[in-house]
């Protein structure tokens, strides 16, 4: 305990001594914050000297080993080191697919090249990565995929269509599923893991707009794009595991980040009951039903948040995990596509804006993330996967013949 | 607040769930249910759980009591909750002896509480009447001045284990019009005070309920439990604290009726495989789980806020019993299509959780209304 007050105090006095004084209390939403990457964009520029600063005390990667750009601090230091990030109000140093899902993946699987390759990089911020998993006829049943890797000498020659690669049009490296065994006799038998250079000819990335609008979403054409065969992440033909291991880091994440969203809408103040006061003007237009349905919303947020520190107690106490996380995902995503409704529908006639005149900006907004909601319970496994793999995984209901 | 059950928790719910196997199969709530018994549980039972100590969780060691909290009382309700177990800690520990723990002066608490804890008296709050659903504040039973105590007059419906009841806790308006929050005051009546009629009722789930009428009642001013005027709130704590331990008891009764339906489904054969086979039951359950684990978040956390009685206690039991009322007929409702024919028949045991679950819903306000509550606590 002696030990974290004092890496705590030296933390504190490293960040106030290092973090330049303009971020402090620097907002960044969603999209924005240091993503990284060789078309790194810093708003504002500060967020270069303090990425730099961090990436060299190895705090862009706090829990990572030190040999790869990681600060090789305990998980309880890290905890430490984030909250004194908190209470110094400084925005995260960087941000990613490279720290949240390949880099895990990495440390688990990888090679000691690939981890010398890899890691340092994504701890200095140099590579953006992206995630190639979907195709155009390979959704839900992802181990239809059919993107074709072929041997030729110590190459995979790539062929096919990756679709839903997010900010795919501002990335330099993409983690792909590709089959490199058409013959298998299991279809997840035959799928390898590639991590593949985006700068490689043959490489082309279209952007997707959506129902709501502009999206970082893209689709990522390969052409005869010739990797490395050493860039295979795991065993050739084995990939789906390591696939699936990924998959589990980008639940937790996808659920985090309802999580997060849901207070900062709370504490933002479009809160659902301050919305119904604007629109509805107080205790006159707000009648019974609707009443209810804002209680109903409030109180399963509440109910989730009280299920995710269940969790997170349980951890704390040594127990193993137990089975309520498996709800997160379906659950998060689910309450936000109907919070998200319910916006609109008190904001009535104003909720109905698109872009122009006669529309405020967050009424904008809210409709865009009306929209937007739909693809939440769609992307990172849909809620019918979510409750097959509740059904099976933790209920133990027996396989369809 | 902590989310985890500690080691001595751990303890008391591997006691209670061993008890509950041991003592009360489910045969028995049917034998209690055919037999026509007149008290609607077990007295033998109920001494044992006393012996246990689990009477006194929730009172001060002053009067015999474990001083402990609802957090532990939850625990050994929710796995007595499993098998239906019908004894009246509700009655008798929660709403009764709460509203006297919270409300009383000394020497009401001497004369009833460390009875009530060794199992040998029984305690009930009379507050519902016929009008009054679930507003507490809406009390039409009468409390008149006459001399130097008073005249109670009035009739409470569906009071809780009510015909063993040696005393009621009498919810009465001594001032304003029947649906005035302010005005209430509480009344201790023996329940052999001339004048008290206590006639048994039948309800769905075949459990202790009385119907009882005061006439005319005399009362000493020693009779009051609280400031006169003031048992609005008193009452209101009370049945939060009493509703927490029925969410634990629902906690306990849908995860059976749910465990039971899953292992059917598993077991059952049509078209040549096990029904829990086919999608269209396998989503349905997932949605069951899903819906029990956040009870089981909600109920943890109303129990520890109603213990360290929190700014956010009163807006917590909402949650629990909005969560804990849906989610009980969701599953119980499941439970019995999923059994099919065979979960119509009264034979089977699943019906029995069906109709438990609808009394426990529509018990101390439905989701409807802590919905509601809850929004006005929140101010919009």
């Amino acid at each position: 305990m002696a030990d974290l007050d004092s890496f705590r105090a030296e933390a504190r006095e490293w960040l106030q001594a290092h973090a330049p004084a303009s971020l402090r209390g620097h907002r960044v939403d969603e999209s924005g914050g240091n993503w990284g990457g060789r078309r790194a964009v810093f708003d504002p520029p500060e967020m270069k000297d303090w990425l730099d600063a961090m990436a060299e005390r190895g705090w862009t990667a706090p829990g990572w080993p030190r040999a790869y750009g990681g600060g090789g601090l305990e998980p309880a230091e890290a905890k430490a080191l984030g909250q004194e990030l908190a209470q110094l109000e400084l925005p995260a140093p960087l941000t990613g697919f490279g720290l949240t899902m390949i880099g895990p993946t990495l440390l688990r699987f990888g090679s000691e090249e690939l981890k010398r390759e890899h890691l340092p990089r994504i701890c200095r911020g140099e590579i953006r990565w992206c995630q190639g998993y979907s195709e155009p006829d390979a959704g839900s049943d992802l181990a239809s995929l059919k993107t074709r890797a072929e041997r030729d000498g110590d190459h995979f020659v790539v062929s096919g269509t990756k679709v839903w690669t997010s900010y795919g049009d501002l990335s330099d490296w993409i983690f792909a599923l590709v089959r490199t065994d058409p013959h298998a006799r299991k279809r997840q038998e035959g799928i390898t893991f590639l991590l593949i250079d985006m700068d490689t000819p043959g490489v082309s990335v279209k952007p997707i707009k959506l129902i709501s609008g502009k999206s970082p979403f893209c689709e990522t054409h390969f052409e005869n794009v010739r990797v490395p065969v050493a860039n295979a992440l795991g065993k050739i033909d084995g990939g789906w595991t390591v696939a699936k291991v990924l998959l589990g880091h980008e639940r937790t994440m996808i659920a985090d980040v309802f999580s997060g969203m849901a207070r900062l809408q709370e504490r933002g103040g479009s809160a659902l009951p301050d919305l119904a006061r604007k629109y509805l003007g107080g205790d006159g237009g707000i009648d019974s039903a609707l009443r209810e349905r804002i209680a109903q919303i409030e109180m399963d947020t509440r109910a989730f948040h009280l299920t995710v520190q269940r969790t997170r107690d349980a951890a704390k106490a040594g127990h193993q995990p137990g089975p309520e996380s498996s709800l997160f995902k379906v659950f998060a995503t689910e309450l936000n596509k109907r919070r998200s409704e319910l916006a609109v529908t008190i904001a009535g006639p104003a909720g109905l804006g698109w872009e122009g005149p006669g529309f405020d900006d967050g009424e904008l907004a809210r409709t865009r993330s009306w929209l937007r909601a739909r693809g939440n319970s769609i992307e990172g496994g849909t809620s019918e996967i979510q409750l097959n793999i509740i059904a099976k995984r933790v209920l133990g209901l027996p396989d369809a013949r | 607040m902590q989310l985890v059950l500690t080691e001595d928790q751990e303890l008391l719910a591997k006691t209670a769930a061993d008890f509950a196997n041991d003592h009360s199969p489910l045969a028995r709530v049917r034998r209690l249910r055919d037999s026509g018994d007149p008290d609607g549980f077990s007295r033998s039972l109920w001494k044992q759980m006393a012996e246990l100590g689990w009477l006194g969780i929730p009172f001060p060691e002053e009067y015999g009591g474990a001083a402990l909290g609802l957090a532990e009382l939850a625990v050994v309700l929710e796995a007595l909750g499993r098998k239906l177990a019908p004894e009246p800690f509700l009655s008798s520990v929660l709403l009764g002896g709460q509203a006297l723990l919270l409300g009383a002066d000394e020497a009401q608490k001497r004369a009833w509480l460390p009875g009530i804890i060794a199992g040998e008296s029984f305690l009930a709050l009379a507050f519902q009447e016929r009008r009054s659903r679930y507003d507490l504040k809406r009390v039409a039973t009468r409390a008149e001045r006459a001399g130097d105590g008073w005249r109670l007059s009035g009739e409470k419906i569906q009071v809780l284990d009510g015909t063993v009841a040696h005393a009621f806790v009498v919810v009465a308006r001594s001032a304003g019009g029947e649906a005035d929050p302010d005005g209430i005051t509480l009344f201790l009546v023996p329940s052999d005070a001339q004048g008290v009629r206590v006639e048994r009722q039948q309800r769905v789930d075949a459990r202790n309920a009385a119907l009882v009428t005061f006439e005319s009642v005399a009362l000493a001013d020693a009779d009051r439990v609280g400031a006169e005027g003031r048992g609005g709130e008193l009452v209101e704590r009370a049945v939060d604290r009493a509703t927490v331990g029925l969410c634990a008891e629902m906690l306990g009764s849908m995860s059976e009726a749910f465990d039971r339906t899953l292992a059917y489904l598993k077991q059952r054969q049509q078209f040549g495989a096990p029904i829990g086979s086919f999608q269209a039951l396998q989503h349905r359950c997932a949605e069951l789980f899903i819906s029990i684990e956040l009870c089981r978040s909600a109920v943890m956390a109303a129990a520890r806020a109603v213990d360290a009685e929190g700014a956010e206690a009163a807006r917590l039991v909402c949650l629990a019993k909005a969560r804990c009322s849906d989610a009980a007929i969701q599953v119980a409702n499941e439970a019995i299509q999923m059994h099919g024919g065979i979960g119509m028949s009264d034979e089977h045991d699943i019906g029995f959780y069906l109709k438990r679950a609808r009394v426990a819903e529509l018990s101390f306000g439905d989701a409807a209304w802590h919905r509601q509550r809850w929004a006005r606590l929140g101010g919009y």
